[in-house]
C-alpha cells in the first residue's frame, strides 16, 4: 500500500510540469504579447502597470528563462498579485511590513467552492445509489424506463436555465429563498440560530441545482455496475444458497458495483470545478469559479493563470485520492494484480 | 454494416424521436432566411418587451427585437459551432488516437499521457482562459471548443486500433507487405468508423451545450448576433417582466442536446454486441 501510494505521488510531478507547460503556452496565445492585449482591452492601462506586467512573467527575457522563472516561483506557491483588485495576494495571504495580513484570493474562494461540491457530491449520491439500485433491478420495467428518461434529460439540461427558472420561481416570484450571495445584509446582526437558518438557505440552490444535473451520470453508472454484478457467478451462488434477495443486492451486490463509484467521483471533479463558474456567477457565490469569471473578464492574468493552475493541481490530488481509496478498497489493486 | 446499425438505432423509438429533432432544428436553421418573419437585428422601440402574440409569436426582447426571428437564426450559430467544433475534435482525436493505437511504444506513451495531462485541467477553465488570452468570436470559439475536447475520441481510435491490429484480416494485409498507410486508412480506420460516429453525435451535444454556456456569460457569441445562450442573458436580466426571454431559448437548447444525446445513445445500443440479443 505505502510502495503504490509513493509511486502514485511521485507520478504527480510529470503531470504537474505538463499542466504548468499548457497554462503557459495558454499566456502566449495572445496575439504580439499580453501587455498589448490588456492596454487594447482597457484603454487605461498606463505604461506603469504594462511595466508591472511584463516585470511579471519577465516578457523581455527568452522564452525558456520565462518559463523556468514562472515555474520556480509556481512551485514556491506564489503567483503574484492580482492587477484589477488592490493588488491583493493571488493565492496565499501576505503580511505587509505594518503586520497587516492581507488574505490570498484563492484563500478565499477555495473553501467556498470545496464546501458547496462536497455538500452537493454528498446530496448526488444520496440520491444517485438508489435511483441505480431502483432501475437495475426492475430493469426494462417502468421505473428504469422513466429513471432513464430523467437521465437523458439530466443529461441534456443547460444548468445554467434550470437554475435561472428556479431562480424565478423560488426566488423571484415566492420569494422563498433568497437569490444571492452567501449571506444576507444584516447576517452580522442575526443569532447563531438566524445566522445558520441564514446560511443554509442561501446554500440551497447553488447546491442543489448543479447536485441534480449531476445526478443523471452517476445513476446510470450505479445501474450499469449492479447489472453487471447481479450478472456474476458468485451472486447466482448466493442466490442458490438460499440467501434473502435483501442480503444479495445489499451485502454481496452492491459493495462490488460501488466500488468503480470511487473513481468516477474522482474523474468528475474536473467537471465540478469548472462547473462552478456557470452556477457560481448566476448565484452571486465568491468562489473559485465566480473569481476566474471575474478575472477573465477584467483580463487579471495572474488571477487567470493562479485559479487555472490551482484547479488543475486541486484536480490531481483528487484523482490521487480516489486511487488511493480504491486501493484501499479493493485488494487487488493494492497488490498489483490487474485492476478491473 | 454501418447502414444496419443505424436502422436498428432509428427502429428504437426514443432515438428515432432524437433523430427527428435534429432533423427538425437543421431545417429551421437552414431556412430562418426564408420563415423568420422579421430581421433579427432590427431595433423596434414601440415593440419593446412584448409578451407572445400572433404578431410575435415568441414575444420581444428589451430592444424590440422579434424573439422567434432570433431564435431561427440562433439555431444556426448553435448547430454551426456544434458541428464545427466536433470536426476539429473528432480530427484531431482520429490522427493521434491513430498514431498512439498503431505505433504504440513511446508515441502511445507520450500521447496519452498529453490525454491525461488535458483531461485534469479543468475544461471550462481551459476555454475560458484562452477565450480571455484571445477576443471571443464565433471562430475562435468553435476553435477553442474543439481544442479542448478531443481526448475521448484520441482514447477511443486507440483502443478500436489496438483490437483491430491483432485481427486476422489486419494481420494479412501486413503479411502481404501493405505499408502503413494503407493499414491505418484502408483497413483499421473504416472498421473503426461506427463506434467514432456515436462519440460524434455526442460530442456534438456536449459542444451546443457548451457553446450556450459561454455565450450566456458573454464570453461567446457577441451581441448584436443571436445566439440561444445570449438571448438567455437578455432572459435573465428581464427574468421579472419578460419570462419568455428565458423559457424558449432553453427549451431549445434541451431539445437540441437532447436530440443528439438520444440518437447517440441508441446508435451506441445499436453497435453494443450484448443488446443485440436482446
Amino acid at each position: 500500500m505505502l510502495k503504490y501510494t509513493i509511486k502514485r505521488v511521485l507520478w504527480m510531478i510529470p503531470m504537474l510540469i505538463g499542466i504548468s507547460l499548457i497554462s503557459f503556452f495558454i499566456m502566449h496565445l495572445a496575439p504580439g504579447d499580453i501587455t498589448n492585449n490588456e492596454a487594447a482591452f482597457n484603454p487605461k492601462a498606463s505604461e506603469e502597470s504594462r511595466q508591472k506586467l511584463r516585470e511579471l512573467y519577465h516578457l523581455d527575457k527568452p522564452i525558456i528563462v520565462q518559463y523556468g522563472l514562472w515555474l520556480k516561483r509556481m512551485v514556491q506557491f506564489d503567483f503574484g498579485n492580482s492587477f484589477a483588485n488592490h493588488q491583493k495576494p493571488v493565492f496565499l495571504g501576505t503580511v505587509d511590513e505594518a503586520g497587516r495580513y492581507t488574505k490570498g484570493m484563492i484563500e478565499e474562494a477555495l473553501p467556498i467552492t470545496l464546501m458547496i461540491n462536497l455538500l452537493g457530491l454528498i446530496i448526488t449520491l444520496t440520491l444517485a445509489i438508489p435511483l441505480g439500485i431502483l432501475a437495475a433491478r426492475n430493469y426494462q420495467r417502468w421505473q428504469d424506463k422513466s429513471i432513464t428518461l430523467f437521465n437523458f434529460i439530466g443529461f441534456s439540461i443547460p444548468g445554467f436555465w434550470l437554475s435561472l427558472l428556479l431562480m424565478y420561481w423560488l426566488g423571484v416570484a415566492n420569494n422563498w429563498l433568497p437569490i444571492s450571495g452567501l449571506h444576507s445584509l444584516d447576517y452580522e446582526y442575526l443569532d447563531t440560530w438566524g445566522k445558520l437558518k441564514d446560511s443554509i438557505s442561501h446554500l440551497v440552490m447553488p447546491v442543489i441545482i448543479p447536485s441534480v444535473t449531476g445526478l443523471a451520470g452517476i445513476t446510470l453508472f450505479v445501474k450499469n455496475g449492479m447489472l453487471d454484478v447481479l450478472n456474476q457467478d458468485y451472486i447466482t451462488t448466493a442466490r442458490a444458497k438460499g440467501l434473502g434477495e435483501h442480503t444479495v443486492v445489499y451485502t454481496h451486490a452492491l459493495r462490488n458495483a460501488l466500488l468503480p463509484l470511487i473513481t468516477i467521483i474522482g474523474l468528475s471533479i474536473p467537471g465540478l470545478i469548472g462547473g462552478s463558474v456557470i452556477a457560481e456567477t448566476i448565484f452571486a457565490i465568491p468562489g473559485m469559479g465566480k473569481l476566474f469569471y471575474d478575472a477573465v473578464l477584467m483580463r487579471d492574468f495572474p488571477v487567470v493563470m493562479g485559479v487555472l493552475t490551482i484547479g488543475s493541481a486541486l484536480t490531481l490530488v483528487g484523482n490521487l485520492l480516489a486511487d488511493i481509496a480504491y486501493a484501499w478498497a479493493d485488494p487487488r489493486v493494492r497488490r498489483g494484480v490487474a485492476r478491473t | 454494416m454501418q447502414r444496419n446499425v443505424f436502422i436498428k438505432a432509428l427502429s428504437n423509438p426514443l432515438s428515432f424521436v432524437g433523430f427527428m429533432i435534429i432533423i427538425v432544428m437543421f431545417l429551421l436553421a437552414v431556412l430562418a432566411p426564408w420563415i423568420a418573419p422579421y430581421d433579427p437585428d432590427a431595433f423596434n422601440v414601440k415593440a419593446i418587451l412584448l409578451s407572445p402574440s400572433w404578431q410575435h409569436w415568441m414575444g420581444t426582447d428589451g430592444l424590440g427585437r422579434d424573439v422567434l426571428s432570433r431564435m431561427l437564426y440562433g439555431g444556426r450559430i448553435s448547430l454551426l459551432v456544434g458541428l464545427v467544433a466536433v470536426g476539429i475534435s473528432t480530427f484531431i482525436g482520429i490522427i493521434l488516437g491513430a498514431l498512439s493505437g498503431y505505433y504504440r511504444g513511446w508515441v502511445d506513451t507520450v500521447i496519452m499521457r498529453l490525454v491525461d495531462i488535458m483531461l485534469s485541467i479543468p475544461s471550462f477553465f481551459l476555454i475560458l482562459a484562452v477565450i480571455a488570452f484571445l477576443t471571443p468570436s464565433i471562430i475562435n470559439i468553435m476553435i477553442v471548443i474543439g481544442l479542448t475536447s478531443w481526448m475521448g475520441v484520441t482514447r477511443l481510435v486507440r483502443a478500436e486500433f489496438l483490437s483491430l491490429s491483432n485481427r486476422e484480416f489486419v494481420l494479412a494485409s501486413r503479411t502481404l507487405g501493405a505499408k502503413d498507410m494503407r493499414l491505418i486508412f484502408i483497413h483499421l480506420l473504416p472498421n473503426s468508423l461506427t463506434p467514432i460516429i456515436v462519440s460524434a453525435v455526442l460530442g456534438v451535444a456536449g459542444a451546443v451545450l457548451l457553446e450556450s454556456g459561454l455565450s450566456f456569460l458573454g464570453l461567446g457569441v457577441q451581441a448584436p448576433q443571436a445566439s440561444w445562450g445570449n438571448i438567455l442573458t437578455d432572459g435573465k436580466e428581464y427574468i421579472q417582466f419578460a419570462w419568455w426571454l428565458s423559457l424558449y431559448p432553453g427549451m431549445a437548447i434541451l431539445l437540441t442536446v437532447l436530440g443528439y444525446n438520444l440518437l447517440g445513445e441508441g446508435l451506441r445500443d445499436a453497435l453494443d454486441p450484448r443488446s443485440q440479443s436482446s
